[in-house]
Parts: structure tokens; C-alpha cells; sequence
């Protein structure tokens, strides 16, 4: 249905948007990211000052942009789904151009104060254009060859961009989100299952490439896989971070060692565990019962999205709803199954807890599409 | 408005089926990534814990304080004291230790080339591994950096527990000393107990510290610390003191050691005093000596080369390493031999004309003139030579060296000392095994009189003395007690000899000393309770070829220092009822009887008398001299501190 036939109406407009938030998931965000404002004193050794604060303020920033983006009618996103895309595109050509070189990658440009990351930025828009395509694409359409191959040149040009900048992790959330997107606009099971059998293929090409002229992955990237394969292999080297996560985690036990009291994280045998870590952190110190606490609290967020999504006629609100959350859904699993020794160690946060302002400003900016979605949602 | 149905339902329907396969996809990862948490924090949380404690949590050993040594009256000989260092860490320095040391600097002296050498060893060595700064401060030192601690990051004052030889060089040789353990002391042994890794530890390089290192060391404390994954300690968890090593009590007494000493002086000598029915060795005294508290506490080389060059060789411990011709002092054992051979009686005979020719050779006896008709106890008085050039053709050397051994001569006395040298008692088979050659009657002829290849330590000599006086096998021990249990006193058994026989050779050892034309009898003690036996040894350490003898041998005093005879002498007292034997040699001393008996008589009289002797028991013409000595003598009081424990 599109928004033109919906009684406008019914729709709530000016100040009285705000009633109709999804509160519910306004307070399951705000829960999850007090979480992490508690870790991040913890590790921080009962400093407030030193994450906490800044990461507190950002939060609040984030909450003001979600519920300010909320107010926006669909029709606006709609139109500007494509330039946004274009934009995003553009600013990904323009970071391999004058990007700056950081973490052995060109992740990021800056643009006055503001430290850009297109990659990120493009995981929203790719998940708007998807959106809106389906949207205006007909179903009968939408399992013929030609109108599957579309959305997946624009999901592979700007994931190919990523991939050269190197950013593995990216790409592969580029490639999942929209994935999504076309998964709940009811492409072919058929085209999934070739891309998985595609996808596997490929990775053995690339396991087999190895120490080949024509090796597909950077070294570290494969001794990253090695070190997943295997941590115990160099227990002090690469295979350090998982082994000492792993210990982290398990010795929190069943409710953990106390606030403040995990000797992992405090005696520094935990790497980055304000930001990749920060889990392993609260499963250290409040143990299963905390871990699962956060983990039940993501799945309540995933939940309430995938309601909303589900309940809304508007067939582009609720491909944007289940893009933004299947993304978010994948930070957190990727994360946790990463400090769980689960998938191969690669740093990326754990999602509203983890230390960071690009990540969060970006996950609130997709919340606050999910909240317009819901708010602007037929009646 | 009425709307035909719309494709949009299908598409409602379609997202909302997809919608669920979706949510159950990630329901089924949350679920999965739950029961990986549930495994692993559940199940297996005891192993995680385990290793998160293993991470953490470290075993540090603490340094078990030393035992002490006593000597036989209390008297600690070897002890511990407080050693205040300061070490410094870089990484609670915070990175840059140059300020730190500049400021400590104002409190404690640092040489520029010391300055210079510890930035060094910090630019080395690890941020969290704490660097000794300073060593043996004076407690005034120690609490100005203390008190001043707030100023000086990084800095820990420390205090430990460091050995202390309180009698100095008196009991240099057998006490040995200890050091830090050495790469080398590890390569010696098998399995080291992980303590040696401590850089303050303390091991027994030589002497008794080494021998008895296992009793002394003690057993190690433990701490468990929390350290963060750099090593560095964040807290301590639990200690646990380690347990002291065993207090030791020697049979030494320190103050006839510290007497001996002293009354050696600076001769290049060795002394040992033997108590005749327990074998108590009660002074062991090479001299000169050397301040083993150097060695602890590092020697500059400038000290220790020093110590190497000396013509005196302080270092050496003379009483059991070092092996002396036994010059007349072995006329006991040649003597013996042929009473038991059954060659002579005590009546038996020999004329002395000054020299007698065997194998073709001329040997001559020390008196020039010779001695006339000699017998067995004026064969010692006199120490006639000739007399035992005779007996020696007739007794044949296996017999000698027989008898040599059974007197304690040519064998090892197992004693916890470094080096204890095993001697010589020559005889046929042993010059055929050491040089291949046939034995000569004029080996046998050299051998008599302790010459040739016969080879004694002052402490076998000591033995060899005990054991006539006492006629059983007595054997010297230095441990009286360990941990307050006495070791017992083993019943030595009776010599396979006739006591007939040792009565001669007492008998002749007293007329050395107390007959008219004794050789010794310049140094007798007149208090007639304490009668003293002795025999005097002169050994040679050059030949004096035919040559030299035409022209007349030079005596002594116009020879260097280093080819000038031995002196030796053994004695025991009281004659009637014995309870020293000592030996005295003084390397390169000239004549036994002159040098060597002396400063035997005084040890005797000292142990006798359980301090100074007394002036009245030595004859009166030598009584200013022996007052004189007395006056310049730098002895410990008599009421030496006795410690219990450190």
C-alpha cells in the first residue's frame, strides 16, 4: 500500500507525533545503552569521566536526532532514498580518493570537525533505496531475473567500494542488510540458496588462494581466519584476544564476579574492552544472568521492530523497519559470537554499549527511520 | 471510495510470512548464541576460573631466612642481617627514571658511572621488573628515603635479610661463604629449587655453606599476588612465611679459632686442634685469611686480585687442601711400623755416624755430626735420621704406608669442606699406578723421615696425632648439633696396634718435648697436669745437592721466603690423659721446633685453659715475650654476644 491511498488524516501530525513513538523500544534503547554507560565505568576503573560521560552525552544527542527524525514523514525518505544512495556512493569514491589512512584502512573523511564514514552512512541509505524499490517494484515482478539482478548491483557496487578500501566486516553487513531487505520483500528462496552455495564457494577460492599470485585476501585478514580455525595455535599472539575473552566470559560464571571486580578486564588481560570487548566485560562481572539480561533486552528491541514492521500496511515503512533491525540484529550477534570465540576476531562494537560516536549516531539515526515508520504507519 | 482488492494485501501477506521466517532465523542464532553462553558460563565456569586465576594470580617466593651457624659455646659465627636496599620500578616511575634517580640522588650517593650504568640496565630490562638501586644502606639512608618516598615514584625501600660473618676471616676457610647464585651454580645442579632463581637469594658457594647447604637453606615462603597482564603486582593476596634453615653448631670454639689466628699472625700457616676422644675439630686455622663479608657483599676486583697475588695465598684453605711433606712428624709411623713388623723392639739400636749409603747414595741425617747409638724414644727425641733410614730398608715401605693409614694418613676424612685433600702414603703399587715406575730403596729411605713422596694435611697430621695419643681410630667432625640435637659422638674403635708400641712412640713424643735433649723442649709446657707430647718436622721443599752440601748447607734465613723449609709440629696434651691433638704447619716457617712448636703450645695451652694461657705454664725466659704477644693480640672479649637466633 502506498502512502498516497492511506487516510492522511488518521495520520498524527505536529507535536502530537510524540505520543505515538514506539516507546517501548525508546525505553529498551535507553536500557541497553545505560548498560553500557554502567560498563564503561567499570572498565574505565570507576571513573565516570573517562568514557561514560562523553558516551552519555552522545547518547542524548542520538535520542534528540531518533525522535527528531521521527517527525519526518515517509514520503520524505521515500524521496530521498535515491539521492541519498547516490550521495553515499559518492562520498565512498570520495574516501578512496582523500580518505584517511586509519587502521590500515580508508575508513573515514573529514569534513570540518565531523569525521565521516561513508561506509557507514551507506548501510542506512542502501537499506532505504532496497526499500523503496521493492516498494514501487510490483510483486509479480519481483522474482524475475532482471528486477533481482538491479537490486543486487546496488548492493554490490557501493560493497565492492568498501571491500577495496579493505573493509571485510563492512561489506559483509552491507551485503547481509540487504540481503534482508530482499529476503522480506519476498525475493525467490531459490536466489538465496544459489548465493549461498555462490558464497561458499568463494570462500573456498579463497582459502585456496592463499600464497597464490592471486591471493583475494590481505595476509592478516587470513591469519585472522587462522586464528579463529585455532586460537590455542599462538595463544600470546593473535589467538591471545579470543583465548583471554573466552576465560573472560566463562569465569563470570553464573552471576559473575561483581561490578568492578572482573581481575580479566581489570588486570588488562582483556584488549579493547571499552569498545570490541565491552561484553565480555559484563559477562565477566554480572556473569550468565547479566549477559543474557542484555541479550534478552536486544531481542525485545528486534521484537517490537519486527512487530511494528509486521503490523504496518506501508510496504516501505516495513522494509525499512526489518533493514535497520536485521542490521542491528547482526551487529550484536557478530559481536557477541565474535568475543565467544564463535566467528574470527575482527573489531566491531558491540551496538549502543560499546564505546564510540559514529556506530551509535548511526544505529540512532536508523532507530529514529524505524521510529518515522512506526509513527507514519496507516491507520 | 470502494477499491478493488489490492496487490498490496498479497505484499502485506508476503512481508508478513517473510517477516517471520526472518525473526525465526535470528530467534534461532539469539538462541544459539544463549546456549554458547550458557556452555560456557555455566558449564564450563569452573575451568574459565581457573584460568582467569592462573592468569592473574601469581605464586612469589620469599627468600627463607639462613640458619645459623654456632660455634661449640654459642657463639654465632654465621648469622643474617637486615640489608636495606631500594628498588626501583620504570613503569611506576612513570616511564622516565632519570628525575628519580636524579632526586634520589641527593639522598643516597650515586656515582656518575653508576647513574650511568642503571639507566642502562632500566633502558633493558622490563617497565614492571623492580631494579636494585642501592644495597647496604645505613638505616639513616633507608628512612631518609622513606620519609621522602612521596617525591620518588617508583621507589620501594626494601629490607631483606643478607649473611654476616660477625668473626670475620677467622673462620674464612671452612665456613666458606655464600653469593648470588650464578648461572654456573645452576648448571650444576639438577633440578635447582626454584627459590635460586631469586635474585636476593643467598647460596653456599664453598666451605661448610656449601657442604651444608641443604640444612641451612631452609624452606621458602610464598606469597600470592594478583598481577595485571603486564607481571606487574597489584595486591597481595595471601603470605605465607617460609621456615628457617637449620641452626648449626659447629665443634669449632671461636675463641680458640679467633686465638689460633691470631697467634699465627701473618705466616702463610695452617693449625688444627683435635679433640683427642670425640673428634671434635675444635680450630681449623688457615692463615693467612680473608674477609669472607667481601664475598657476600661483592668484592671489587681490585680486593679479590689482591687476594689472588698474594705470595701467601689467602684464599687457600692450607688445613685440608693444602698437603705438606710431614718431614719428621712421620717418624711415628715409621716407627710403628717397625715395632709391629717385629723388626726392632723398643731397645733396638741403630749407630748414627751423620749419614748412611743405600742404593748407591749417601743420605744424611739433619745433625751433621750424626747422633751416636740411637734407640727407639731417643730415635724421636733427637729425630735422628739415620735411625729411620735403617728401619725403613728393614720394614720395606708397604709396611710404612700400612701403618700411615692406619694412622689417618693417604685417606679422605669426609668432612663438609671444600677440597679436603686426600694425601699420600706412598708405596710400591701406588708410585707403579702414579709414575710407572719400580720403587727405589732410596724412595723408601725419603718416605721414613716424611719426605719424597709422602704427602700429609695439617689436618691428617692433627688425626695421625689423636690417634696415637688416644690409640683408637679417631675421626674429626665439625657438626656437634643441628636444630639443637646433638649429632652423636660414635664410639671410635680401638687401633689395630699393640699398645706396647703407641707407648713408645708417646713415650718418645714426651721426651721431644720434656727430656733434657729434646728437640722441642724450648716450647714445653711445665705445668706438670698439662705435660705436653709433641714431634717436631722440618720438611724441605728444594733438594740440596752434594754441591751445596760441600760448600755448607745455608741455613734458612738466607734463603727467599718461598724456598725455605717447612715447619711443622704435632703435639698432644695432657700426656697422662689426652684431650687436644694439634698440628701446626707454617709454610716455609724454617724449623719445626723453633717456628711451629711455639704457636702449637700456645693453641694447646689456650684450649686447656679455656682462654689466654696462662704465663706460668711455659718456661720463664719466655714469659715477657708471651705477654708481649698477648698485649698485641686483637682478640673478641671472652663474653662474645651468643645469639639465639637473627
Amino acid at each position: 500500500m502506498s502512502y498516497l491511498d492511506y487516510k492522511v488524516a488518521q495520520t498524527p501530525t505536529g507535536i502530537r507525533k510524540i505520543l505515538y513513538l514506539n516507546w517501548p523500544l525508546v525505553f529498551l534503547i535507553a536500557a541497553v545503552a545505560s548498560i553500557g554507560f554502567l560498563m564503561l565505568v567499570s572498565v574505565a576503573g570507576g571513573r565516570v569521566d573517562t568514557w561514560a560521560e562523553p558516551q552519555m552525552y552522545r547518547f542524548a544527542a542520538g535520542m534528540v536526532i531518533m525522535i527528531a527524525l521521527a517527525f519526518v514523514p515517509m514520503w520524505f525518505w521515500r524521496g530521498i532514498s535515491v539521492p541519498a544512495y547516490v550521495c553515499c556512493f559518492l562520498l565512498l569514491i570520495a574516501v578512496e580518493l582523500v580518505g584517511e589512512i586509519g587502521m590500515g584502512a580508508q575508513r573515514w573523511i573529514d569534513i570540518g570537525p565531523i569525521r565521516l564514514q561513508p561506509s557507514e552512512l551507506m548501510k542506512i541509505s542502501l537499506v532505504l533505496l532496497l526499500a523503496a524499490y521493492y516498494d514501487w517494484l510490483p510483486a509479480r515482478r519481483v522474482s524475475r531475473p532482471l528486477w533481482v539482478l538491479i537490486p543486487v548491483v546496488l548492493i554490490l557496487a557501493p560493497t565492492g567500494l568498501v571491500l577495496i578500501q579493505p573493509d571485510l566486516g563492512t561489506s559483509i553487513m552491507l551485503v547481509a542488510g540487504g540481503g534482508i531487505v530482499m529476503f522480506a520483500a519476498g525475493v525467490s528462496l531459490w536466489y538465496f540458496g544459489v548465493v549461498i552455495a555462490a558464497a561458499v564457494g568463494l570462500v573456498a577460492a579463497v582459502l585456496e588462494s592463499r600464497g597464490t599470485d592471486w591471493q583475494l585476501l590481505k595476509d592478516y585478514q587470513f591469519r585472522r581466519i587462522d586464528t579463529f580455525l585455532d586460537p590455542t595455535a599462538d595463544p600470546l599472539g593473535a589467538g591471545y584476544n579470543i583465548i583471554q575473552s573466552q576465560i573472560a566470559l566463562g569465569s563470570g560464571g553464573w552471576s559473575g564476579r561483581g561490578f568492578m571486580q572482573g581481575t580479566q578486564s581489570r588486570l588488562n588481560f582483556l584488549p579493547e574492552k571499552h569498545t570490541d570487548f565491552i561484553f565480555t566485560v559484563l559477562a565477566e562481572e554480572f556473569g550468565f544472568v547479566g549477559a543474557m539480561s542484555l541479550l534478552g533486552l536486544y531481542t525485545l528491541i528486534i521484537g517490537f521492530c519486527l512487530y511494528s514492521a509486521l503490523s504496518n500496511r506501508d510496504r516501505f515503512a516495513a522494509l525499512i523497519t526489518i533493514g535497520i533491525s536485521g542490521t542491528f540484529f547482526l551487529y550484536f550477534a557478530i559481536n557477541m559470537a565474535t568475543v565467544m570465540g564463535m566467528l574470527p576476531a575482527k573489531g566491531s562494537p558491540l551496538p549502543l554499549v560499546s564505546y564510540g560516536g559514529t556506530s551509535l549516531m548511526i544505529l540512532m539515526l536508523g532507530f529514529g527511520l524505524v521510529q518515522a515508520a512506526h509513527v507514519h504507519r496507516p491507520r | 471510495m470502494t477499491k478493488p482488492p489490492r496487490p498490496g494485501d498479497t505484499n502485506g501477506r508476503s512481508i508478513t510470512r517473510r517477516g517471520l521466517m526472518l525473526a525465526g532465523l535470528q530467534l534461532g542464532v539469539i538462541t544459539t548464541l544463549a546456549l554458547k553462553l550458557r556452555s560456557m558460563q555455566v558449564e564450563q565456569a569452573e575451568e574459565y576460573r581457573m584460568l582467569a586465576d592462573g592468569n592473574s594470580i601469581k605464586i612469589r617466593l620469599l627468600v627463607p631466612a639462613r640458619g645459623l651457624i654456632h660455634d661449640r659455646n654459642g657463639i654465632v659465627i654465621a648469622g643474617n642481617e637486615q640489608n636495606y636496599r631500594v628498588t626501583l620500578t620504570r613503569e611506576e616511575a612513570g616511564g622516565d627514571v632519570e628525575p628519580v634517580l636524579r632526586r634520589l640522588a641527593r639522598l643516597i650517593p650515586i656515582s656518575d658511572a653508576r647513574m650511568a650504568e642503571l639507566l642502562d640496565e632500566f633502558a633493558k630490562r622490563s617497565a614492571v621488573t623492580p631494579i636494585v638501586l642501592a644495597d647496604r644502606l645505613t638505616w639513616e639512608q633507608f628512612s631518609s628515603i622513606a620519609v621522602n618516598a612521596p617525591s620518588l615514584a617508583g621507589v620501594t625501600p626494601e629490607s631483606g635479610l643478607s649473611r654476616v660473618y660477625p668473626r670475620a676471616g677467622d673462620l674464612a676457610h671452612v665456613l666458606g661463604y655464600v653469593g648470588p647464585v650464578s648461572d654456573y651454580d645452576l648448571s650444576k645442579i639438577e633440578d635447582p629449587d626454584p627459590v635460586l632463581m631469586l635474585p636476593e637469594f643467598q647460596l653456599g658457594k664453598v666451605g661448610f655453606e656449601a657442604r651444608m647447604e641443604d640444612v641451612l637453606r631452609g624452606k621458602a615462603g610464598q606469597r600470592r599476588v594478583e598481577v595485571n597482564s603486564a607481571g606487574r603486582e597489584m595486591r597481595q593476596l595471601s603470605r605465607q612465611e617460609g621456615e628457617q634453615g637449620a641452626t648449626v653448631q659447629m665443634t669449632i670454639d671461636a675463641q680458640l679459632q679467633n686465638y689460633a689466628a691470631q697467634r699465627m699472625g701473618t705466616e702463610s700457616a695452617a693449625a688444627v686442634a683435635i679433640d683427642v676422644q670425640t673428634g671434635d675439630i675444635v680450630t681449623i686455622c688457615s692463615s693467612p685469611s680473608f674477609d669472607p663479608n667481601k664475598f657476600v657483599r661483592g668484592i671489587s676486583s681490585a680486593d679479590y686480585k689482591a687476594l689472588m697475588n698474594h705470595d701467601h695465598r689467602p684464599l687457600a684453605d692450607k688445613t685440608v687442601q693444602g698437603v705438606y711433606p710431614p718431614g719428621s712428624t712421620f717418624k711415628m709411623v715409621t716407627l710403628l711400623a717397625g715395632l709391629e713388623a717385629g723388626v726392632i723392639n723398643a731397645g733396638s739400636r741403630f749407630y748414627c755416624p751423620g749419614y748412611t749409603t743405600a742404593g748407591g747414595r749417601r743420605f744424611h741425617c739433619w745433625r751433621k755430626g750424626g747422633h751416636g747409638t740411637v734407640d727407639a724414644v731417643t730415635s724421636l727425641s733427637h729425630s735422628c735420621d739415620v735411625y729411620y733410614y735403617e728401619l725403613a730398608q728393614k720394614v720395606g715401605i708397604d709396611r710404612i704406608a700400612a701403618m700411615a693409614r692406619k694412622l689417618g694418613l693417604g685417606q679422605r676424612h669426609e668432612l663438609p669442606m671444600s677440597a679436603v685433600a686426600e694425601g699420600i702414603a706412598p708405596d710400591r703399587a701406588w708410585k707403579q699406578a702414579r709414575h710407572g715406575q719400580a720403587w727405589q730403596v732410596g724412595d723408601s729411605l725419603n718416605a721414613s723421615i716424611g719426605q719424597g713422596y709422602v704427602l700429609a694435611s695439617p689436618l691428617q697430621l692433627a688425626v695421625m696425632t689423636a690417634r696415637i695419643a688416644s690409640g683408637r681410630e679417631v675421626s674429626p667432625r665439625l657438626v656437634r648439633a643441628i636444630d639443637g640435637v646433638q649429632q652423636p659422638v660414635p664410639e671410635f674403635p680401638v687401633l689395630d696396634i699393640d699398645p706396647a708400641f703407641l707407648r713408645v712412640a708417646r713415650l718418645g713424643m714426651d721426651e721431644v718435648m720434656n727430656s733434657d735433649s729434646g728437640t722441642a723442649r724450648r716450647s714445653r709446657i711445665i705445668r706438670e697436669d698439662w705435660r705436653m707430647a709433641g714431634k717436631t718436622g722440618t720438611s724441605q721443599v728444594r733438594n740440596i745437592t752434594a754441591a751445596e752440601r760441600a760448600r755448607g748447607v745455608v741455613s734458612n734465613d738466607q734463603l727467599p721466603w718461598n724456598r725455605r723449609d717447612h715447619a711443622l709440629f704435632v703435639c698432644y696434651a695432657p700426656y697422662d690423659a689426652p684431650r687436644y691433638a694439634i698440628s701446626v704447619v707454617v709454610e716455609h716457617g724454617g724449623g719445626g721446633s723453633a717456628v711451629a712448636a711455639p704457636i702449637a703450645r700456645d693453641i694447646m695451652l689456650f684450649a686447656l685453659n679455656g682462654g689466654l694461657p696462662p704465663l706460668d705454664a711455659v718456661p720463664d725466659d719466655q714469659r715477657a715475650a708471651m705477654e708481649e704477644r698477648h698485649n698485641a693480640m686483637h682478640l673478641f672479649p671472652p663474653d662474645a654476644p651468643r645469639l639465639t637466633r637473627a
